[in-house]
């Protein structure tokens, strides 16, 4: 058998890593004036859909392009796909306008996931910036359904004003049932806001862990990461114990076109989600 | 909430011994020799604030440097047609009020407690009298104020980048 193109076909595991499938929009909800979450229906003949906290999927639209979206649901929900996204490109704006019912093209999951099993035991610090809470949710959902593997667990979220913080409802609960410490600042408020205001960094002297046996799991602008990495370091925790999840182009989602390389790595197959150490020296790089 | 500035509560003034305790385990005079917390007990009170009161506000004299022991305090900027818009909340172990220590010594925005809050207020001339006679005090505070200082700058570059902007 041989391609229109007179050569050998891509072998069938890589073919259908890059064929889209098609799924439902199962729900809508609106999170915030540009971000809305959708539950997806699996594909066709799938009876689950597995993933780890982390990874993502690439989401087609015909017409309109395909991008990357980190999964935002519950891993041990398998009967659906939820991702939680924003309307910032052609692609997210087209997504934006579909309705319950239509469908999209969907492959995945994709990418090296947090390190949720190597931080049983120890201390966790979750930090989110903006729509970093998305791939962290996931996270936070599996280290409460076995919240007794783990130590103290902090989840740190920060949001340019309130009308921007996603998940509310589930951040007062979480925070009302006192498994994990939640802490949520936003960089402005108005008088009305009586919560805390100021930089994520900042929430770090507000939370209890164990520098010497904490994993802290990061997401958001790289900017944020950075400012917080800076921090964490200052309170004695290792840099072998930051992860951060980072965002570049992709496009194949399986390591093959480069768009989104960073150095040797690919972000796509090699992370998202990189232990800090391993791609600091590369992060500090200008023209990466 | 109330706009109006609380009159400080007069709770029994602590024994000098008492404050010097207190002032040692602030963080922000975490460190400083026993000689220097007696020194600095001398002009130290404790004030206590309820929720709603203003500990400083914009224009005032800055004639005390606040070291919070309870409560949070969120800073506010005034902005025509928009009213106060929030920048920075403070709470137990953040230091509040540090244009005391340069001319022309005049608050640039409020402080307001968002809770009751407490807090040990160091009298600014009495310590900068001490500041300026006893070096090593002197040298000791003015680093923990740069430090201070410092951190914060950082929190507003990063608060300045805007970084959660939606970008293409």
């Amino acid at each position: 058998m041989t391609s229109v193109a007179g050569r050998a076909p891509l072998p069938l595991a890589i073919g259908s890593a890059l064929t889209p499938r098609p799924v439902a929009i199962r729900s809508l909800r609106r999170e915030t004036a540009s971000v809305f979450t959708w539950t997806l229906d699996l594909p066709e003949g799938d009876d689950g859909f597995s993933f780890a906290p982390g990874q993502f999927d690439m989401l087609y639209l015909f017409g309109a392009g395909e991008v990357a979206i980190s999964i935002s649901g519950d891993p041990t929900r398998r009967d659906r796909i939820v991702h939680t996204i924003r309307e910032v490109g052609s692609v997210t704006r087209a997504l934006g306008a579909l309705v319950e019912g239509d469908h999209v093209g969907l492959r995945g999951p994709y990418g090296r996931p947090w390190p949720v099993d190597l931080a049983r035991g120890r201390d966790v610090l979750i930090v989110a910036g903006g729509l970093g809470l998305a791939p962290l949710r996931p996270a936070v959902y599996q280290i409460l359904h076995d919240r007794s593997a783990y130590g103290r667990v902090s989840l740190l979220y920060g949001a340019r004003d309130p009308s921007d913080l996603l998940f509310r409802d589930e951040l007062e609960a979480w925070a009302a049932a006192g498994d994990i410490d939640v802490h949520v600042t936003v960089d402005r408020a108005d008088a009305t806001w009586s919560g805390h205001v100021g930089v994520v960094p900042a929430l770090l002297r507000r939370a209890r862990f164990d520098a010497a046996r904490v994993t802290a799991m990061l997401c958001g602008p790289e900017v944020m990461m950075r400012f917080t990495v800076r921090e964490l370091v200052r309170l004695g925790v290792g840099a072998s114990d930051v992860f951060v999840s980072l965002e570049r182009n992709m496009k194949c989602a399986v390591g093959f076109c480069g768009h989104c390389q960073l150095g040797p790595s690919f972000v796509c197959k090699d992370g998202p989600v990189f232990r800090h150490d391993e791609v600091e020296a590369r992060l500090a790089i200008r023209e990466m | 909430m109330s706009e109006e500035t609380a009159t400080p509560a007069t709770p029994p003034l602590p024994s000098p011994p008492a404050l010097e305790t207190a002032l040692g385990a602030h963080p922000f005079l975490h460190g400083v020799s026993e000689d220097g917390l007696r020194r600095l007990a001398t002009c130290a009170r404790e004030l206590s604030l309820p929720a709603g009161a203003f500990l400083l506000r914009e224009g005032g004299e800055a004639d005390a440097v606040h070291l919070l022991t309870a409560g949070r305090v969120v800073l506010e900027v005034q902005v025509p047609a928009q009213g106060p818009v929030r920048v920075e909340m403070l709470g137990p172990g953040d230091i509040v009020g540090i244009h005391w220590f340069f001319p022309p010594r005049r608050w640039v925005l409020d402080a307001r407690c968002v809770e009751p809050v407490r807090s040990i207020a160091l009298d600014a001339t009495r310590l900068r009298a001490m500041l300026d006679e006893d070096p090593v005090l002197g040298y000791a505070v003015t680093t923990r104020l740069l430090e201070q200082l410092y951190h914060r700058l950082e929190r507003v570059r990063l608060q300045r980048l805007d970084v959660y902007g939606a970008k293409p």
